[in-house]
């Protein structure tokens, strides 16, 4: 379910007690609820994940950097495994009982 | 368009499938559920299917709000639609879902006022504006959704807007999760995770799937590198023998759930005792209630309500695609006596249904032996 | 006698089985098809009904003429970019741009509610008339009716056309062959968002304004280089693209591929269909054409169309290939595929 889209907050309407706010996505504005966010209330130029007109959560800009980051990344520390397979090393350590790491990059 | 453009850069998305490729043993044959229906949509609309090795089985899961409610729910929820001065406003979702005596369309085809609304606050205002009428909105969603019509039932309460109710249909996820595992039919290595539903709950409410069935979780976003992430995720999970709730969807679900959107949940439902799902029959403490202190504004106290039940005919096989048990193609009234064009259940008329998702997306494409990629 | 001709005759042997007309009807799609195929066709039209195009064309006292009708009735009148007016003039144009012919006359008939502004009306007049002088047609006549409050939603306006056929342009989607070119005029879906945020249900707001315009001065523009090479053109209007090349399929029985990153989209329109969970390719365009043209003259009649004032925009989107048979595949950017169907009424908003 649950179809939300980023969006960035450009407005917050004042008459409401700052629980509205205008939100846009690609150039296209929709007046959006923040009452969901009263813990962490967002302010103008922050991110949000919208679901119908209701702000649902911040958008860390951090955690999408990391993410990126970590996509490029994949498939690089195996690949170096892999080389280092190619020298024999990986196999004279799994023949005397050692166990490789786990590939963690998460 | 930011945050979603650069989740679907096709560089990644190859680089992702090689690692998926690479990672995926080929002497076994994963099932993966997605248990969500946006997720379902989501893998057809970018065509992932396509780019994931045959030994990955994505199998849909019951996610989908239409798809589970009964029909029965539909016919009480029209019986007040055809009440004089009366609007039914509902989300486009709902508008073909097919009624004993038609959709909320045909319907309004026949003369009830039935209106399409965006968000429920918009339905609200709709109240606000024709203070002559009387509006109900037909509320359905997981816990993504329920906590925006409890805001904006405490909207209506604090405006004093009396000329609105809510029928509700809310429903829970982790239910129905469970359903899916009680099930004898089903066999499953893995999850992958609701994600908009888990911005509200968390991802703690998954932990007894990895602790108690020993399968792993990763709770994904909905664009391809998302999905592609969480399946890498899975993977390495299943290679290492592990089994864990992990958060691929990490700049948007917080561990926790949102603190706030669960208050104003628990200020205005309560859990039913028990609730049909089409499908998956009754199931206990799975649907959401509006509680007394809101009465004024629940549309099954407003209203009497019939409270029909409708059984879908005994050769429609909902449940059991709905389970995940069977692949759309595999019912018997599939492309047959049921398409989206005169759809005999929910599956082939939500966008998130599987049974529509595989007709819009695939079905002929399966027609064909062969398609080469190349002009 | 052709196949229709022994299908019809009592309404028992009518295909068309719903027992009351829906919005859905109208909306371009699948539901209006089977209205036309099934009820219309046979017991009105002498072509079969997979031979049906925008506009007919036939002889009359030793004259090729092309004729097309059209109706209007668009809610709200006024919106950004037009009005019901241009987009009566413009519409009945573009069926017979497409179909090869030049529009040269029509007529107009005016279904007004009672009640409404002369005001409006005037506005109305005008800018057909504006429309008509750019594109070069004569209106020779019309009718009037007037109908209580209530009904017509202000106005209703029909339209029928004549044009001439343009030289050496044949359209027929039975010459459509592997291999062939889609080539798209400019960006999709202005039109069916503008509409959508006009009547305000939705709440959203955005720059974005209707695409109305003649398509001729394109068309020409191609065909004075390779008319020829033409197959079949289409005005991708209420169902969007996705149901104009779901018509061809089916008429030409082979397959439309698209490439995802060749079609052409504004921002604005982009992000009001992810916000409502539309498909771009189902909405309503009314200032754009399809043309599938062969594929040796197919960067000739691209590169005609950029070189001409409002074609700059226009793309190459796709080839027509064997299979799969009669229908529309989408490639996406990194090797996926999917399958675009008709859709079976109007685009409706989701939440989930």
């Amino acid at each position: 379910m649950c179809l939300a889209i980023p969006g960035r907050i450009v407005e917050l309407v004042a008459e409401q007690n700052n629980e509205v706010g205008v939100v846009e996505v690609a150039g296209v504005r929709r007046k959006v609820q923040l009452g969901l966010l009263a813990d962490d209330m967002p302010v103008t130029g922050d991110w949000v994940l919208i679901h119908v007109g209701f702000a649902m959560s911040k958008i860390s800009e951090f955690d999408a950097a990391e993410q990126m980051r970590l996509l490029s990344m994949l498939g690089e520390v195996d690949q170096a495994m892999e080389e280092v397979r190619g020298y024999g090393q990986a196999d004279t350590a799994r023949e005397s009982g050692v166990h490789e790491p786990p590939h963690r990059l998460n | 368009m930011q945050y979603v453009d650069e989740f679907r850069d096709p560089e990644l998305i190859m680089k992702a499938s090689e690692e998926i490729r690479r990672l995926a043993d080929p002497s076994r044959h994963y099932r993966i559920m997605e248990v969500c229906g946006g997720h379902t949509h989501a893998i057809y609309r970018f065509g992932l299917k396509d780019i994931l090795p045959e030994n990955i089985e994505l199998i849909h899961g019951p996610g989908c709000p239409v798809c589970v409610l009964p029909m029965g729910r539909i016919d009480d929820g029209l019986v007040i639609a055809r009440q004089p001065d009366t609007i039914f406003a509902a989300f486009g979702d709902m508008m073909r879902v097919p009624g004993a005596h038609g959709s909320p369309l045909e319907h309004k085809a026949r003369g009830a006022d039935v209106r399409i609304v965006y968000s429920p606050a918009d339905a609200l205002e709709m109240a606000r504006k024709n203070p002559d009428k009387q509006v109900m909105f037909f509320a359905i969603g997981f816990e993504t959704t329920a906590p925006s019509t409890a805001l904006t039932l405490m909207s209506a309460m604090k405006q004093d807007i009396r000329n609105f109710s809510v029928f509700c249909n809310h429903v829970t996820i982790v239910p129905a999760i469970r359903a899916i595992l009680d099930s004898p039919d089903m066999r499953l290595d893995g999850f992958i995770g609701p994600g908009h539903v888990s911005t509200v709950i968390g991802c703690r409410p998954y932990e007894w799937i990895a602790k108690a069935e020993g399968k792993p979780v990763v709770t994904s976003g909905f664009e391809p590198l998302d999905l592609l992430q969480s399946i890498v995720m899975l993977l390495k999970q299943l290679e290492s023998g592990e089994a864990k709730v992990e958060n691929q969807y990490k700049r948007v679900v917080p561990w926790e759930g949102n603190h706030a959107a669960l208050k104003v949940m628990a200020e205005v439902f309560e859990l039913r005792p028990y609730f049909e799902w089409r499908g998956l029959g009754f199931i206990s403490q799975s649907a959401l209630r509006i509680r007394d202190k809101y009465a004024v504004w629940d549309a099954e106290r407003r209203y009497t309500v019939p409270e029909t039940r409708v059984t879908d005919p005994k050769s429609a096989q909902c449940g059991e695609v709905l389970k995940g048990v069977l692949k759309p193609a595999q019912c018997k009234l599939f492309g047959k006596e049921c398409t989206p064009e005169h759809p005999i259940g929910a599956l082939m008329v939500s966008s998130e249904g599987s049974c529509a998702a595989y007709y819009n997306y695939e079905y002929r494409k399966a027609l064909v032996t062969s398609i080469s990629a190349v002009a | 006698m052709n196949e229709k001709a022994l299908n019809s005759g009592t309404p028992a042997a009518l295909r068309f089985k719903d027992t009351q007309i829906e919005m859905a009807h109208g909306a371009g799609g699948k539901a209006s098809r089977r209205l036309v195929e099934g009820l219309f066709a046979p017991l009105l039209l002498d072509a079969p009904a997979d031979r049906l195009t925008d506009a007919a064309h036939f002889e009359v006292g030793g004259a090729n003429i092309a004729f097309t009708t059209d109706s209007f009735v668009v809610h709200p009148l006024r919106f950004p970019g037009g009005s019901i007016g241009e987009l009566a003039v413009n519409g009945t144009v573009n069926d017979l741009a497409v179909s090869g012919a030049r529009a040269r006359t029509m007529v107009v008939t005016f279904i007004l509610e009672e009640g409404l502004s002369t005001a409006t009306l005037e506005a109305e007049v005008r800018a057909m008339s504006t429309a008509l002088q750019r594109a070069g047609v004569i209106m020779v006549g019309g009718d009037t009716k007037v109908v209580e409050r209530g009904k017509a939603d202000g106005m209703y306006i029909t339209t029928a056309g004549i044009g001439s056929p343009i030289p050496g342009v044949h359209i027929d989607a039975q010459t459509v062959r592997p291999g062939d070119k889609v080539l798209l005029s400019g960006p999709i879906g202005d039109h069916g968002i503008t509409i959508l945020l006009a009547r305000n249900e939705l709440d959203l707001e955005a720059d974005l304004c209707s695409d109305t315009r003649s398509v001729l001065p394109l068309i020409e523009a191609i065909a004075a280089e390779t008319a020829s090479a033409i197959r079949w053109m289409r005005d991708p209007t209420r169902g969007g693209v996705a149901t104009s090349l779901n018509e061809l399929a089916r008429d030409c029985g082979l397959a439309v591929e698209l490439n995802e990153e060749e079609i052409p989209m504004r921002d604005a329109v982009r992000g009001a269909c992810e916000l409502l969970g539309l498909d771009p390719l189902h909405i309503a365009n009314e200032g754009q054409f399809l043309a599938v043209v062969s594929p040796e003259y197919a960067d000739i009649a691209l590169n005609a169309l950029q070189q001409t004032e409002g074609g700059e925009e226009a793309r190459i989107i796709g080839q027509i290939r064997e299979q799969p048979a009669n229908a529309v595949v989408v490639n996406t950017r990194y090797g996926g595929t999917r399958i675009v169907d008709m859709l079976v009424g109007d685009p409706l908003p989701r939440i989930c």
